[in-house]
C-alpha cells in the first residue's frame, strides 16, 4: 500500500514559544467589518441618490 | 473525546457516502453544461437550437447545482463524519441512508425529465400561478422526503451513541451535524406545506386557485434558511477538519456549538428578506424580519473571528510573526487548504452584498437584478463549491481508499485559482450591471435597443462563465481520479482535535435542543403569525393555473 | 464559556455596525416615508384578471400641482399603457398590478422596483429629474416572452 503523499504533521511549538496573541486575528476581523461598512455606505450612496 | 476517533469508515459506510457523490459531480457537470449554455446565450454568442429554451436551461441550472448537488454532497459528507466520529453507523442508520438516497435519487429524475421535457420551466423557485406539471413538484418532493429520511439517519446513530456514552459531551462534527439537520427539518416544514397542500392539489387540478402570497412566503420561509444548509456543511470542514490540515487544533470547541445554536435560532424568521418589495407584506412586519436577518449575521462574524483565530495560531506555531505573518505560512500549495480558503475570502464580499440585499428599502436598488445573480454565485458557488471540492480532494480518497497524488493536488491548485478567476470576472459583471438594473433570470435581449449598452457586460460575465466551465470539467476529472484511477493507498479522515482542557468547559447546555427549538418556534411565530394570518384573511381572490411558456 | 478578549471586542464593533444600519434605515422607513413598496390593496374584482378602478382604466392621471399617479397593468408580456409621458421634476407614483403571473416593475437608474402580484396592487413613487426616455422592465421571469416585457416613460 503506498504511503499517503499529503500526510500532515502536528507541529511542535518552537523551543523558545511566544506567548500565543490573535493580535493579527482583530486586525483582520476589523479589516472585515471595515468592508461590509464601506460596501453598505456604497449602495446606500447609490440609493439617496437616486431619491 | 471530542474529535479523537480511531474508527475508520467500513466499506458499506463508505459505498453509501460515495453513492451520494457520484449523483452529486453528475450534477455539478450537467448543471455546470447549462451554466455555460446560459452565459452565452445571454452575452447574445450563442442562439438556442429549436425545442430548448433558455428558462428551461436556467431552471435546470438551478435545480442540480442548488439543490442536488449541494444536498447530495452535505449527505454524504455528513453521514461520513457521523460514522466516523461516533464509532460507525447502526443498520437502522444504514437504512435510513439508503432511504433517502433512493427517494431522492428518483426525485431527482423524475423532476429532471419534466424540465428537460418543457413541462416545468418554472425556475428552482416555483412560483405560482406559473404551473408546471405535477410531477415536478412531485419530484421535488421525493428529494425533500429522501433528505429527511438522511436526517433521520443522523439522529438514530446520534440518539444511540447519547445511549452508550451517557454524560459526555457529543463529538463535535456528530454535534454540528445534527444542528444543521435540525435545521433543515424546519425549514423544510414550509416549503413541504406549499408543496403537499397547495401546489400539488391545485397543480393536478383538484383546486381551482392559489393563494400567491401565501404561498410565495412559505417557500421563502424555507427559502433563507436553505442557504444555511448549504453553509453550516461548510462551516464545519472549516471548524473541524481545516485545523487538521494545518497542523493545529479546533480553535474553540464551544463557540462552534454556540454559532450552530444560533443558525437554528435565527435562520427561519428572517423570509421576508426575499420578499421586501412584494404587496400584501406591511413595512412594520418587513423591518421585524430585517432586523433579525442582522442578528443571523452574527454567527457568521464569529466564525470569521475563528478562522482567522486559526491561522494565526497555526502560522505563529510554525514561527509566523506580526500581524499578518501567518499568511506566510499557509499551505498554499495544498488544494484541501487552497480551495476552502479561497471560498472564504470570497465569502467576504458574499456576506456584504448579502446584508445589502437585506437592508429593507437599500433591496430597491437590486432587488431581481443581476446584482443578486453576482452575490449569490458566490456563497454557494464559491464558498460552499470551493469548500465542498476541498473536503472531497481527501475524503472520496479516504473512502475509495486511494491517494490524492501530487500530481492531482497540483490540478487541483490550477482547478481553484481558474474557479477564483472566472467566479471574479462574471461576478464582479454581474454586480456592476445589476447596480445599471440588469435583469437576472432573463434571457438575451437588448429592450429595442434601450439597452444596447448591457451587451458587453454580459459578453464580459460569459467569459467568466467560459472560464468557469473550465474549472467544472478540471474538477469532474479529478474526482473521477479520486474515485476510479488514483492509486491505491491511504487517505487519512481530516478530523481536528479539540483541546482537552477546552473541552471540559463546553457548556452542556448547548445540546438542550428543545430549549432551542421551543425559542426557533417562538420567534417564527412572532414574525410571521399575523402577517400570514394577514394574507389569508385578507387575500384577493386566489389565481388559477398559467402556464406562460 | 470563554470568549476572548478580541472576541468579544470585534462581536461589540460587529453588532454596534449592524444596529447602525438598521437605525439607518428605521428613521428612513418610520419617519421619511422610504418604506419599500407594501401595498395592502386589491387590485381586482372576483377573479385577478378582472381589475378593479383605478386598474380597469390604466393611463396617467394628474392628482397634485406636481403629481401623477401612472395606473399601470402588467401582463405576459408587456404593460398597459405600454408608453407613458410625464413631465419631469414632477413626482411620479407608479401604481401597477398583475392581471396574470407574478411580474416584476424596474425602471433601471431609478429606485423604482417593486413586485406586481396578481390581485394585489402595489405602489412606487420616483422624481424624474433628467428628460430623456426611460426603460421600464419586467425582472421577474414571467414565462417564455419575459425577456421581451418592457414598457417606456418618456419624460419631457
Amino acid at each position: 500500500m503506498a504511503k499517503p503523499y499529503l500526510s500532515t504533521q502536528t507541529t511542535e511549538p518552537a523551543a523558545n514559544k511566544e506567548p500565543s496573541t490573535l493580535k493579527g486575528t482583530l486586525a483582520s476581523v476589523l479589516l472585515l467589518g471595515l468592508f461590509i461598512a464601506a460596501v453598505w455606505g456604497g449602495v446606500f450612496a447609490l440609493y439617496v441618490s437616486r431619491l | 473525546m471530542s474529535g479523537k476517533t480511531s474508527y475508520e469508515l467500513t466499506p458499506a459506510e463508505a459505498r453509501l457516502s460515495m453513492a451520494h457523490f457520484y449523483v452529486a459531480f453528475l450534477a455539478l457537470f450537467i448543471g455546470g453544461i447549462a451554466g455555460l449554455v446560459q452565459a452565452l446565450q445571454r452575452a447574445g454568442l450563442i442562439t438556442l437550437p429549436g425545442g430548448i429554451n433558455y428558462y428551461q436551461v436556467l431552471t435546470a441550472h438551478g435545480v442540480l447545482l442548488a439543490l442536488v448537488l449541494t444536498t447530495y454532497f452535505i449527505i454524504g459528507f455528513l453521514l461520513a463524519g457521523v460514522a466516523k466520529t461516533t464509532g460507525g453507523l447502526v443498520s437502522g442508520a444504514k437504512r435510513f441512508g439508503w432511504a433517502g438516497f433512493w427517494l431522492m435519487t428518483v426525485g431527482t429524475i423524475l423532476t429532471t425529465i419534466t424540465i428537460l421535457t418543457n413541462e416545468a420551466t418554472v425556475l428552482y423557485t416555483f412560483y405560482a400561478p406559473m404551473k408546471a406539471t405535477p410531477w415536478f413538484y412531485i419530484g421535488l418532493t421525493l428529494v425533500v422526503v429522501g433528505s429527511w429520511c438522511s436526517g433521520i439517519a443522523v439522529l438514530i446513530n446520534y440518539v444511540r451513541w447519547k445511549k452508550q456514552n451517557r454524560g459526555q459531551i457529543t463529538p463535535l462534527f456528530a454535534f454540528l451535524t445534527v444542528a444543521t439537520f435540525i435545521l433543515w427539518f424546519v425549514a423544510t416544514l414550509g416549503v413541504a406545506i406549499e408543496v403537499l397542500f397547495m401546489l400539488i392539489p391545485w397543480s393536478f387540478g383538484w383546486i381551482d386557485t392559489i393563494n400567491i402570497m401565501l404561498s410565495r412566503t412559505l417557500f421563502w420561509y424555507f427559502g433563507h434558511p436553505l442557504v444555511y444548509f448549504w453553509l453550516m456543511p461548510a462551516y464545519i470542514a472549516w471548524y473541524v477538519c481545516l485545523p487538521k490540515i494545518l497542523g493545529t487544533k479546533v480553535f474553540s470547541d464551544s463557540l462552534a456549538r454556540l454559532a450552530f445554536v444560533l443558525f437554528i435560532i435565527f435562520s427561519v424568521p428572517v423570509g421576508f428578506h426575499h420578499q421586501l418589495l412584494e404587496p400584501g407584506i406591511s413595512a412594520g412586519w418587513k423591518y421585524l424580519q430585517v432586523f433579525l436577518t442582522m442578528v443571523v449575521v452574527i454567527p457568521s462574524l464569529m466564525t470569521a473571528f475563528t478562522l482567522f483565530a486559526t491561522f494565526e495560531t497555526a502560522g505563529r506555531q510554525k514561527g509566523a510573526e506580526g500581524l499578518f505573518g501567518w499568511l506566510r505560512f499557509m499551505p498554499w500549495g495544498d488544494a484541501r487548504f487552497l480551495a476552502p480558503f479561497i471560498g472564504m475570502v470570497f465569502f467576504i464580499v458574499g456576506g456584504a452584498s448579502g446584508i445589502v440585499n437585506a437592508s429593507n428599502q437599500l433591496n430597491q436598488v437590486v432587488h431581481n437584478t443581476l446584482w443578486v445573480t453576482g452575490h449569490f454565485h458566490i456563497p454557494v458557488g464559491t464558498t460552499v463549491a470551493l469548500t465542498f471540492f476541498g473536503v472531497g480532494y481527501w475524503l472520496i480518497p479516504y473512502l475509495t481508499k486511494r491517494v490524492f497524488t501530487p500530481r492531482m493536488n497540483k490540478l487541483a491548485v490550477v482547478q481553484s485559482l481558474i474557479w477564483a478567476l472566472g467566479m471574479f470576472i462574471m461576478s464582479a459583471a454581474m454586480h456592476a450591471g445589476g447596480l445599471l438594473g440588469m435583469p437576472r433570470r432573463t434571457a438575451f435581449t437588448d429592450y429595442q435597443g434601450m439597452a444596447a449598452d448591457w451587451i458587453p457586460l454580459q459578453v464580459v460575465m460569459a467569459v467568466g462563465g467560459v472560464i468557469l466551465f473550465v474549472g467544472i470539467v478540471l474538477e469532474v476529472i479529478i474526482m473521477l481520479n479520486l474515485m476510479f484511477f488514483a492509486p491505491k493507498g491511504q487517505t487519512e479522515f481530516q478530523l481536528a482535535e479539540v483541546d482537552t482542557e477546552q473541552a471540559l468547559h463546553t457548556p452542556p447546555v448547548l445540546e438542550r435542543w428543545g430549549v432551542w427549538l421551543a425559542i426557533t418556534a417562538v420567534l417564527v411565530v412572532v414574525a410571521y403569525t399575523v402577517p400570514i394570518v394577514d394574507m389569508i384573511q385578507n387575500a384577493p381572490p386566489g389565481s388559477p393555473p398559467l402556464r406562460t411558456w | 464559556m470563554h470568549l476572548h478578549r478580541y472576541e468579544r471586542i470585534w462581536l461589540m464593533i460587529g453588532g454596534a455596525t449592524l444596529l447602525a444600519f438598521l437605525a439607518v434605515l428605521a428613521v428612513q422607513t418610520f419617519a421619511l416615508g422610504l418604506a419599500p413598496p407594501s401595498d395592502l390593496g386589491q387590485a381586482c374584482l372576483t377573479s385577478p384578471d378582472e381589475l378593479a378602478p383605478p386598474y380597469n382604466q390604466p393611463g396617467v392621471y394628474q392628482v397634485g400641482e406636481n403629481e401623477y399617479d401612472v395606473v399601470m397593468v402588467s401582463y405576459a408580456f408587456g404593460f398597459d399603457p405600454g408608453t407613458v409621458e410625464v413631465p419631469a421634476g414632477a413626482k411620479i407614483n407608479f401604481k401597477a398590478t398583475s392581471k396574470d403571473v407574478i411580474h416584476g416593475f424596474q425602471i433601471p437608474g431609478t429606485n423604482a422596483n417593486m413586485m406586481l402580484m396578481p390581485g394585489h396592487a402595489n405602489t412606487v413613487t420616483t422624481t424624474f429629474d433628467e428628460p430623456g426616455e426611460y426603460l421600464i422592465l419586467c425582472n421577474e421571469y414571467c414565462g417564455i416572452g419575459h425577456q421581451a416585457m418592457m414598457g417606456k416613460v418618456i419624460v419631457k
